[in-house]
Parts: C-alpha cells; sequence; structure tokens
C-alpha cells in the first residue's frame, strides 16, 4: 500500500480478474511484495500466530456448534457427548478450549512487544487502539464460551461478571436482569451467550482487518523504533517474513500440541466438570488464567462500585497510552530508565495474576492493592513523566546503520 | 440553482425557513421510527412470560426445627428461611444501627422474630453466602470476604448492602407466601 504496486498479472484469467476484481493484485502488494523492515525478530511474528489462532478458533467452534446444545438440562451432556461419542470430538474440544489460552498467550506477548518496542506511537495510534478493541472483544468471547460447557465454574462464572454490571447506579439491576432474561443467570442466559459466542469471532476478523489496514499504511515498527528510510531498509515480505513466520509458528504449535495432548485440562478448572447448581457456590471462583489480573484489581478495591470501574479502567487506560506516554522514542532500546519500569510493569502484571487466583482475605487483599496502585500509577504518573526526565540513548541514523555496524565486529 | 440559495445562505438574515423545517421534520420522523424497530430488537432479552410465570412459590415451614434452615428456589435464585435461635435475635437485635454499612433494623427485616427469610444470594457479586459463619455467626460468602449477621445484614467486607429480603406472607402458621 505504500509505494507502486509490482503486481504483474502473468495468465490471461488473472489480467482479466485484475480490471475487474484486482483481489490477487492487493495480496500480492500485502503479503507478498510488501516493504518489511529488514531487521524484526522473533516477537514480531505473533502477528502470523494470532490470525492462525483466531482461524482455528473459528474451524473449530463451528465444528463444535454442530454437537452442542445450548440448553440448561442438555448442554453439560452435550459436552460430554462431544468428548466420548462424536468422531475425534475430544480432539476438537481440547484444541478449542486449549486454544483460547494459546490464543490469549500469544496476545499477551504482541502486546508486551508493543509495548516494549513503542508500536502505539505516532502513527500507530490508531492501529494500536484497534488492538486493544480486538482484546476486549477476544476477553468478551473467552467469557461467553466458558459458561457454555454449563458446569459450576460456568455458571458462578457468569453470575460474578454479570453482576458487575449491577454496580452501576440507578439502572445497574435493571441491565443484569435485561442480560440475564430472568432473574438469575439461566437457561435465557445460556442460549443468549452462544448465540454471541458465535457472532463474536466474525466481528475480531473484521477488526482484524481493518488492524492490518492500518498496519499497512504506516508499516511496521521494528525494533528500532526508526521509521523506514529507504528502500535499502526493508526487505519483501515474502519469502523473508513467511518463513519466518511459519518456523515460529511450528515452535509455537509444539507447545500447544503439548497442551492438548499431554495437559488438555491443566489450564481450566476441575469444578467445570460438575454440572452447574444454581444452589451451591464453589469455595472459590476463579476466572480463566488470562483474566486473573483484571480479577485481582476487582476485588482489592473493598467498595462494589469502585472495583468494577477500577477493573474496566484497567483496560481502558490502554485506549490513551498513546498520548500518556510522552517520549518521543519509541523503542525502548534507547531508554534505560523505560525499560527498568518496563520490568517493573510485568512483574506487577505477573503478581495481579497470581493474586487472582488466591483468597481475597489477608496479605493476598493488602499486596493486590500496591499492585493495583502500581498498575495504574505506572500508565497515569511513570509514562507520562519519565518522557520528560529521561535522557534517551543515541539513536542510530538508520535501521540499516546497527545492523551494518555490527558485521565487521565478527 | 445559484440564485435560490442567495437569500437563503447569506448569515445576516438567517431565518428558518421551510428547508430547515423539512430537515428537522424527516429528522426527528426517522428518530422515532428507528427508536420504534429498535425496542423490541432490545426488549425481547428482558424476562420472558414464562419466566415470569413463575414469579411466586408458597413454602411448608412445619418441619423446620429452632436453629435449622431451608433453602428453597425462587426464581431461580436460593432463598434462606432459618427458624432462628433466641440469641441469634438477641445478638442481631443488640447492635447498633449506626455500627451498619447499610442501617436496617432487625425488626424492619422480618415479619416474626423467629423467622428470618432472604434472596441468598450475597449482594456484592451474586454468589450464594454459607451459613452459620464469618465473624458475625451470619453468613459468609467465600468469593470475594462478606461476612453477614443473624439478620443477614453486611458487616464487613465489599457487599454494598444486606442480604435482600423478598416480599412475604404467612398464608397461615406453617406456611408462607414468597413473591
Amino acid at each position: 500500500m505504500s509505494g507502486e504496486s509490482t503486481y504483474n498479472p502473468g495468465t490471461g484469467f488473472t489480467q482479466w480478474l485484475d480490471t475487474r476484481l484486482p483481489i490477487l493484485r492487493l495480496a500480492h502488494d500485502s503479503f507478498i511484495d510488501y516493504p518489511t523492515p529488514k531487521n524484526l525478530n522473533y516477537w514480531w511474528t505473533f502477528g502470523g500466530i494470532l490470525t492462525f489462532c483466531l482461524v482455528t478458533q473459528i474451524v473449530t467452534g463451528i465444528i463444535l456448534a454442530m454437537h452442542y446444545t445450548p440448553h440448561v438440562d442438555f448442554a453439560f451432556n452435550s459436552v460430554e457427548h462431544i468428548m466420548r461419542n462424536v468422531n475425534y470430538g475430544w480432539l476438537i474440544r481440547y484444541i478449542h478450549a486449549n486454544g483460547a489460552s494459546m490464543f490469549f498467550i500469544a496476545v499477551y506477548i504482541h502486546m508486551f512487544r508493543g509495548l516494549y518496542y513503542g508500536s502505539y506511537k505516532a502513527p500507530r495510534e490508531v492501529l494500536w487502539i484497534l488492538g486493544v478493541v480486538i482484546y476486549l472483544l477476544m476477553m468478551a468471547a473467552a467469557f461467553m464460551g466458558y459458561v457454555l460447557p454449563w458446569g459450576q465454574m460456568s455458571l458462578w462464572g457468569a453470575t460474578v461478571i454479570t453482576n458487575l454490571f449491577g454496580a452501576i447506579p440507578l439502572i445497574g439491576e435493571n441491565i443484569a436482569i435485561w442480560l440475564w432474561g430472568g432473574y438469575s443467570v439461566d437457561n435465557p442466559t445460556l442460549n443468549r451467550f452462544f448465540s454471541l459466542h458465535y457472532l463474536i469471532p466474525f466481528l475480531i476478523f473484521g477488526v482484524v482487518i481493518l488492524h492490518i489496514w492500518a498496519l499497512h499504511v504506516p508499516g511496521n515498527n521494528n525494533p528500532t523504533g526508526i521509521s523506514v528510510k529507504t528502500k535499502q531498509d526493508t526487505i519483501p515480505f515474502h519469502p523473508y517474513y513467511t518463513v519466518k513466520d511459519g518456523f515460529a509458528l511450528a515452535i509455537f504449535l509444539i507447545l500447544f500440541s503439548y497442551f492438548i495432548f499431554f495437559a488438555p485440562n491443566v489450564l481450566g478448572h476441575a469444578d467445570n466438570y460438575i454440572q452447574a447448581n444454581p444452589l451451591v457456590t464453589p469455595a472459590h471462583i476463579v476466572p480463566e488464567w488470562y483474566l486473573l489480573p483484571f480479577y485481582a484489581i476487582l476485588r482489592a478495591v473493598p467498595d462494589k462500585l469502585g472495583g468494577v470501574a477500577l477493573m474496566f479502567g484497567a483496560i481502558f487506560v490502554l485506549f490513551l497510552l498513546p498520548w500518556l506516554d510522552t517520549s518521543k522514542v519509541r523503542s525502548a532500546r534507547y531508554r534505560p530508565l523505560f525499560r527498568q519500569f518496563y520490568v517493573l510493569f510485568i512483574l506487577d502484571c505477573l503478581l495481579l495474576g497470581y493474586l487472582g487466583a488466591q483468597p481475597a482475605e489477608g496479605i493476598y487483599i493488602v499486596l493486590a492493592r500496591i499492585g493495583t496502585i502500581y498498575y495504574f500509577a505506572h500508565f497515569l504518573v511513570v509514562l507520562p513523566v519519565l518522557g520528560i526526565v529521561e535522557k534517551p540513548k543515541a539513536i542510530p541514523e538508520s535501521i540499516s546503520e546497527p545492523v551494518l555496524a555490527a558485521k565487521p565486529a565478527e | 440553482m445559484a440564485e435560490q440559495e442567495k437569500p437563503q445562505t447569506s448569515p445576516e438574515t438567517e431565518q428558518p425557513n421551510r428547508r430547515d423545517f423539512l430537515y428537522l421534520a424527516t429528522g426527528a420522523f426517522a428518530a422515532v421510527g428507528v427508536a420504534n424497530v429498535v425496542w423490541p430488537l432490545v426488549h425481547q432479552m428482558n424476562p420472558d412470560a414464562s419466566v415470569k410465570a413463575l414469579a411466586s412459590i408458597e413454602v411448608d415451614l412445619s418441619s423446620v426445627e429452632t436453629g435449622q434452615s431451608i433453602t428453597v428456589t425462587w426464581r431461580g435464585k436460593p432463598v434462606f428461611i432459618r427458624r432462628r435461635t433466641e440469641a441469634e435475635i438477641t445478638e442481631a437485635r443488640g447492635v447498633a444501627i449506626t455500627d451498619l454499612p447499610d442501617p436496617q433494623g432487625d425488626g424492619e427485616r422480618v415479619q416474626k422474630d423467629e423467622w428470618l427469610v432472604m434472596v441468598g444470594i450475597c449482594t456484592h457479586l451474586g454468589c450464594v453466602p454459607l451459613g452459620q459463619s464469618g465473624d458475625f455467626n451470619g453468613w459468609f460468602c467465600p468469593c470475594h470476604g462478606s461476612h453477614y449477621d443473624t439478620s443477614g445484614r453486611i458487616r464487613k467486607g465489599p457487599a454494598p448492602k444486606n442480604l435482600e429480603v423478598p416480599t412475604y406472607e404467612f398464608v397461615n402458621d406453617t406456611r408462607i407466601k414468597i413473591g
């Protein structure tokens, strides 16, 4: 999309098609001869991995929907039916269930890559915001998907999360009743969650197309954070990055396969193999691992509305990030102070994740409060101040310069 | 075209003309139309007739001894019915109203001192609290650590309100109708 198209239709048919629907030209310019910075490292392969995850979830999800029944009396048994009777049902369900976790592993790495190399800074703010939108949709899809097997965690997780809306003053309770279609999480809730769970991946697909579009206007960021200046800074996407992405995907699939074949339930919760019972709450409700940091923030606040507001605020602050970070230097390579705070921030997120899985009492609450304060301080205090006080290291002239400088040393 | 627009667009003489009126009327009409179409699409998600039809139940209390509780299902939610002991009633009555996060006297929460009837849903995020536990000998919610007393009032923890007392009436001495 930047620069002239190099597409050259070879056959009569492709010439004919090119003057009517230049879709092959679009594909060629976007994924074959697309000029890409020549210094991208393996942290840049997660975009391709995420696309793979999305397609995997859609394909396995469509298959599961052929065998699943979204009704409180049948849902739990239909999942067992998939596991025991449907040909390869166990495989498809385990791919889908673990696929959600793999999707989140990949998206978190992808996001932290963006945070480290300043990929959210001008001119990529819209690209980043679209990414946060995808992340929100992913969380909604994952949450609703977790409700469908109608185990104890499904029911009580859904109860806790839908009750969050009850914290909204005045209209909260009516919103909760509207979401439930009753006075508690019950059959109407399960049925509509199934409908929405089927819808959201296609919304994600649409936003992904916008995300790639917004990526291809300024082009990729890169580990130096320096903009591409000449053609010498780039290489064509194919074969260089198709091969690199493919290799990374293969490694990723080994990890994915490990979970599917050797530890398919390790990321889930045993209580979800007990059928939902509205009269008994499990002793310890925990969401899936990828939502734990936000759950910790929710529980850190001793006030219902305050907890809900901070939890949503923790995601909303990501939308403002491009304007909260005042530093003009993109890559953390040239920001010595930022690098240290970045490590602290990762540790803080991991701490909150750990605390989200612990009971809400004693020292855990105190630590969760400290972790929550630091999480917000990172965005609202550290990043704005750092851009002003930090003295960045000398930045190379171009992408090529550090690459070529490293060569003769060998 | 140019000669027609002249009198209408000069800023000094801006008067609402027939075209402005038509724009507004068309816009208003379209807005009302859209709202009318959207409302059924939104309202279909609210509780339907079959859900509302199950709105009240009757419960027989004759088999519940002092110090025992039963849990019944009403509108898909658990309702705790507890026949309280003297000690529990005294404890509930002995609390200064000003000490409560959601001030309410025990007398306002029961119709007969002995019988405590309330929805067994934590007012924090909707878990079912465990009976006869917690720091106040009432209920304790394991999800996020809310403590309720022997009157079902919130005493400690993140829940904002007391356990909800549903609308109910005694049909006779040993039967109540909830809802």
